[in-house]
Order: structure tokens, then sequence, then C-alpha cells
């Protein structure tokens, strides 16, 4: 039996809204129970550690994220990803399913799976497959990728572009329970687009997509989740106008929910000035007014989780003329940190932002505490029993991101030279240690 | 980040050696480029050229994309001051065959070439090139970004023609979305203090254009009207027949240059178009050989203002 003390810590658990100093115990990689500062005596057998009053959490919870399993293992494996994740804090990571193959098969799903219970890796939670071959034309077999433990469904950063595929995968993932995930970009609108229309992408020659493209797909998407009773979820929403139509169904009652990503209430488009192909993302960058909107649907609720939106590309992919450089940026190690940016600025609390992160995607994606699926294995919790998955971390040390020089195998870091404040000091999984000093 | 949009690196002056856009350039860099292409307007005429001015220098004539104008007319600029010029065509399908770009700059770099001259289908091609060679690179168009040579030469044009550029009236016509010689232009006229209008249909005008200083017109009658130059832009085929346009007739009759919107502007007012011409689509053909029209000369020019570029880029260089 193995023992483990987390002490001098201030504990955090958004899922039950503890947010006091105190102490945690793990008992062979699971919670076995938190105290308040200065309580009984340490059991004799444990191994302590001395947080130094820094925040003891959930390991995070990162809802989307690309690996480069299978299909592209130049860009990530599990192992690089897992040592990228393990240093960003983050436990569990939901993988988008747009590998080579696809993973639209049960199988592809539960090697996905037992490749995070492998010891010293990230959890996975896999999202299986909307289409088939995520090619957007007939649907995949979602009810057995269901059973095979797939926590939801999409396309990627392909958007489901017909109303009549979208209304057919809403009704027929309604029977499994299933959340959709969607893409929100009118493709047509789209097109071969790179930029925000407006004045920098005219400046620089760049063809726009415009802005609007995402309210347009999210109009759509609603009315289609209010005629069929499916659950919609909307992947890295990045415009006021699209965040004020999710907050309006919302208030409506409706089962819609949205992420964003770090980069959308971090970066406006200015920072693809002079052609910065590693501030080249899908969607692409918004104008200020934009990145605003988002930071106050953060504030206020409308944005139910934050997602690094990882998607590791090699320098090949992105040293090229902007228009055919891939889109996308690595955010498995910043995550936290670019997060907690909200949190000095005063957007929203501590708690607030580590909510984003860890119960609310966690109660997304179906493995948070009580209301978790059938055999999931609960994640974004400090719960008791649960599995000893925590970090650890200072909320006021500061660091610089120096691409190149972070955790994983892929660099390209729209954040590279940013300061931030916010470090992990340590992190856990199964009560193991994966990420830290003693690591 | 913001200041890289507007960075000297760009351009020509202390820092800058290489010409990859006129965006962010200042009268103080546009004037002595013409004022010195204007001495070789003359010695152009007198085919007396200072060949020893870029004697021993290499410059290569990189075109990912089709232009024979172009080309041929950096060529000249080049011999005419006594570089070597090589030719090199690569097209599109040979880069897709696994050389990328930064591969084509390093062995560009290990033949040491001194100034390179650039043309590809992607905007930024250049500015990513001059990122990776040790060679001045100079745009000489990408994409729908920039073609700053095209415009420095249609403000020389105009100078010589009208003795100024400041406060004059430019209406610059067509497909103004897809077009880096528009896009140059605007830069440059609006350096130079000009009114720029842009006229076309409102598929062909991007929306943000006003953000760039300039008056929007949907009719020829309205945009043509009272100004001291009309710029007509080649409409590229695709553009016609079921995409932004219906149909070539329907574009020559709503937005071609013919004597009747001609005449709307000032008197003696100069036609321009960078070439090659649609004859019949963008611009009646009476209008493109008539006394007001200074397009051969725009080409003349271009021989002059590529001339100036390339010795002011190598004088850089040397110091």
């Amino acid at each position: 039996m193995s023992t483990l003390v987390f002490e001098n810590v201030r504990l955090i658990d958004p899922a039950s809204g503890l947010d006091q100093p105190g102490r945690l115990l793990v008992r062979d990689g699971r919670i076995a129970g938190l105290d308040q500062a200065g309580a009984e005596g340490t059991p004799e057998d444990a191994t302590v550690v001395n947080g130094g009053g820094a925040v003891l959490c959930p390991g995070l919870v990162d809802m989307r994220v690309e690996i480069g399993e299978p299909g592209h293992e130049y860009r990530e494996t599990v192992k690089s990803a897992s040592r990228a994740a393990f240093a960003g804090g983050i436990t569990t990571v939901a993988v988008l399913p747009t590998g080579t193959p696809a993973i639209d098969d049960p199988a592809m799903v539960r090697l996905l799976r037992s490749r995070g219970e492998e010891p010293g890796y990230v959890s996975i939670l896999p999202y299986g497959a909307l289409t088939k071959g995520c090619r957007g034309e007939e649907l995949a077999e979602i009810g057995l990728l269901n059973e095979a433990g797939a926590v939801a469904f999409t396309d990627g950063a392909r958007a489901v572009s017909t109303a009549r595929l979208m209304k057919l995968a809403l009704t027929y993932a309604r029977g499994f329970g299933a959340m959709v995930v969607q893409h929100p970009e009118e493709p047509t609108l789209a097109g071969s687009g790179c930029a925000t229309d407006g004045e920098l992408a005219l400046r620089l020659g760049l063809p726009g997509i415009p802005a609007a493209a995402e309210a347009i797909m999210i109009a759509r998407d609603i009315r289609l989740a209010e005629m069929t009773g499916g659950r919609l979820h909307f992947g890295h929403v990045s415009t006021g106008e699209g965040l004020d139509l999710i907050r309006c169904a919302k208030n409506r009652g409706l089962p819609v929910t949205c992420d964003t990503a770090p980069h959308y209430f971090d970066l406006n488009e200015n920072a693809i000035g002079d052609f910065r192909t590693y501030a080249k993302f899908s969607p692409p960058l918004r104008a200020e007014a934009d990145r605003q909107a988002v930071c106050a649907a953060l504030a206020d609720g409308t944005i139910d989780a934050v997602a690094s939106d990882h998607t590791p590309r090699d320098a090949d992919d992105k040293r090229l003329p902007f228009a055919q450089a891939a889109a996308g940026g690595t955010g498995l190690a910043t995550l936290l940190g670019v997060t907690l940016t909200r949190y000095h600025d005063g957007t929203l609390s501590l708690p607030e932002a580590l909510a984003l992160l860890t119960s609310k995607p966690a109660t997304l994606l179906g493995v948070a505490g009580a209301s978790r699926r059938k055999g999931a294995r609960p994640a974004g919790t400090l719960e008791n029993g649960a599995p000893a998955d925590l970090c650890l971390f200072d909320p006021d040390r500061a660091w610089r991101v120096v691409a190149g020089e972070l955790p994983g195998h892929s660099q390209n870091t729209p954040f590279d030279g940013r300061a931030l404040e916010g470090r992990v000091m340590g992190t856990w999984k199964n009560g193991v240690r994966v990420f830290g000093d003693s690591a | 980040m913001a200041e890289g949009q507007a960075g000297g690196s760009r351009f020509f002056g202390a820092s800058g050696r290489h010409l990859l856009g006129v965006q962010g350039m200042h009268p103080s860099q546009i004037i002595p480029i013409l004022d010195l292409a204007e001495t070789y307007v003359l010695m152009n005429g007198s085919r007396k050229t200072p060949r020893d001015r870029l004697r021993g220098r290499t410059l290569i004539n990189l075109f990912f994309e089709d232009s024979t104008r172009t080309r041929t007319s950096f060529e000249l600029a080049g011999k005419r001051l006594g570089a070597d010029v090589v030719n090199m065509s690569i097209a599109q399908s040979s880069v897709n065959k696994g050389e990328t770009l930064l591969d084509t700059a390093a062995t560009l770099n290990a033949m040491r070439a001194d100034l390179l001259v650039v043309r590809h289908s992607q905007s930024g091609a250049p500015a990513l090139l001059a990122q990776k060679v040790d060679a001045s690179v100079i745009n000489a168009g990408d994409g729908t970004h920039e073609h700053p040579t095209q415009a420095l030469l249609d403000a020389l044009t105009i100078r010589r023609h009208l003795g100024r550029i400041e406060g004059l009236t430019v209406a610059i016509c067509g497909d103004i979305a897809h077009s880096r010689v528009a896009r140059s232009n605007i830069h440059l006229l609006s350096a130079m203090s000009c009114r720029v209008r842009v006229v076309g249909p409102p598929t062909l005008v991007p929306g943000a254009m006003s953000a760039l200083g300039v008056e929007v017109h949907h009719t020829m009658e309205e945009g043509l009207r009272d100004a001291d130059v009309v710029m007509m832009l080649r409409l590229q085929r695709e553009r016609m027949s079921g995409g932004q346009v219906p149909s070539a007739r329907e574009y020559f009759r709503f937005y071609g240059l013919d004597r009747r919107r001609l005449d709307l502007a000032k008197p003696g007012a100069l036609v321009m178009h960078p070439g090659p011409m649609n004859r019949g689509v963008e611009i009646d053909s009476q209008i493109a050989d008539s006394d007001q029209s200074v397009i051969r000369e725009q080409v003349e020019m271009g021989v002059a203002v590529r001339m100036a570029v390339l010795d002011l880029l190598a004088r850089g260089a040397r110091s």
C-alpha cells in the first residue's frame, strides 16, 4: 500500500466548489480524502509532498487534441503528447478522430483508449468519426463506436456541410445519447480562405473567410438541434456573433454547448501580420472585437470549456506561403498558462478558470463524477475514490514560452516569446508523479 | 506583432535590402526611385546605359508563374546595367513534386545570386524567400498581394505626363479583389496624396476596401467623373462566366471603358492598363489605341523603373 500526502496546498476542486487550504491524501493511486490545514497527523508510511502554498487541483481535461497517431507519428505520438500534456498539468485528453485512418471503427477506438492506459501515458478519450472516414458523406457506426467508448462524434476541423446530413447525424446520435461536435464554419463560404475577411486579409492579399461563416453555421445547427432533440456541441467558437447565438439557445433551454481555445482569447488576427503561418488557424484568428467577445463569453458562462486545440505540425507544413501552410498550433503545454491570463486580468476567478479546464469538459465528455457514463474512468474531480490525477501549480510563477524548447515533438506554438504567469510544478497520474522535480 | 506589417525590412531604407511591397513606403523612399528611373529613361533613349553598374552581379529571375513581359522587363533592366541575368521558370508542377520554396531558396543561396526577382502565385511567397536568402529579393508579383514595380512604373508614367502625382484623382477600375496591381497602386498613390477611387462590380471589390482610404464606386459613370487618370485592370478569364461576373459581354456593358465613359473624366485624362489587355472585355480597342492611352509607355517606363530598383538595391547591399 502506497500513501501520498499533499501538504501545504490550496485545494481547488471546481466540481464540488471546494477552494481552501488543506491536505490531500492519496492511497494506491486513488484519492482517499482531504482535510483542512492543520488537521490530524500524517500517516507513518506516507510520502509527503509539500506544495509550498501552490494550488492542487484535478489533472486538467483537454477536450480537443490532435495526436499524430495513427498515421502521422512524425508530428506527435501518444508518448510525446503525454510528455507535453503532463508538463501542462493535463492528465486526460479527448483525441480527434481525424488521423489516418480516421477513427471510424470500434477497434480503433479501443486501441486508442488502451494506448492511454499504458503506464506513464495521458488518458485518452477518443472521439468517434461522425461520418465514415470523416468524409462528410455517410454516417459512421455511431452505435458501435459509442459502445467501444467513443465519447462524442465529430469530423474534426471538417464541418458537416449539408443540413440534411447534420439533421440525420443529430437524430441518429440522439438514440445513443451521443453528442455531436461541429466545426462551426459554413464550408462553402469559407472556400479556400485562410484569414478572416477584413482590412488585414485585404492588405495581405489573402483569400478571406467572412466571420459570419461561423454564425451562419451555428444558427443552422441550433435550429437542427431544436428540430431533432439532438445533443450539439460547437468546437473552438471564436466570434461574438456565434457566441450570441449559443447564449440565446442556452437561455431557451436547448442542449447546446461550446468550447473555445486559448488562441481565440489571447490573440487576434494581427498575429498573422507579415504572413506568420504559425498564427494560421482554422477557424482563422479574428478581429479584436471578437477576441473580446470570447473573453466576455468565458466570463458569463456561455463557453463551457477551454480546450487546447492542440494541432502538432512540423516545420515543413508551416514554412510555406501562407495559404498553403497548415493551420493549427500546439497547445498542451501552454493551455493552463494562457487560460490563467484571464484569471490575472480579472475576467475569471481561479476556480472558474479551472472549472473550464477540469470539471466542465469532464461533464461534457461523460467522465465527471456521479453522472459519468458506464465504465468511464472519472476525471476532472478530487472526489474520494477517483484516480489521483492531479495538477500542482503556482498561479503567479512566471515563465516564457520558447518554441523549440517546449515538451512534445512538434513546436508550432503561436505563443513563441509570450510571457505567462502560472507554472505547473508537478503532475500526477494514478498517484504517480509524471511531471515535476521527482518525476 | 503589428510592427511586422509596417516593418522597415520589407522596403528600401536603412535596414531594407528587399522590395517586397509598396505598403508602408514613404514618399521620401518613392520619389528617389522615380528620379533615378527618370535618368534611365533618357539613357535608354540614347542607348547609353552604365553597363558597369551591376557588373559581376548575378540577377536571377525566379518565375513560379508565367509572365513574359515582366520577366523580359527585368531581364532587360538587369542587362542594361551589366548584370549576369539568369531566367528560371519553375512550373508549379515541379514544385509539387517535393521541392519546397525553401529548398529553392537554399539552392539559390548556393548559387550566390545577388538579386532575386520573384513572381509567385501565392501571396507572401517572396517575403518567405526573403527570410531565407542572402540576395536582395524583389517582388515581381505575389498572388493577390503586391506588385510594387508595376505601381512605381505607373507613378513614373503619370508624373511624366501630368507633371505631378500629388493631388490627382485616379480611378482604378475592374477586378480590384484579385488584383495585386490595384493594391500596390492604392498604397503608392495614397502615400503620394492622390485621391484614389476604385470602381467595379461589388463581387470584385472587397468590403474592407474603404478601410484603405479609397472611395468605392460601383458604376463607371460615378467613378470616372473628373478623374485625371483611369487605370483599367485585366479581368481574369475565370471570373467571367459563372464566377463573380455572369459573362464577358455583361461586364463590358457595365464596366468596360469606352469613349462615352472616358469623356466623363477630365479632358485628356490618361488611360492606363498593366497588360495584357482583353480588348472588348475591359477596354474598347479604340480607347486602347487612342491618344489618351499611355499603355505602351508604361512598358517603356517599366524597364527604367526596374533599372532604378536594381541599382538602388545593389548600392544598398554594397554599403
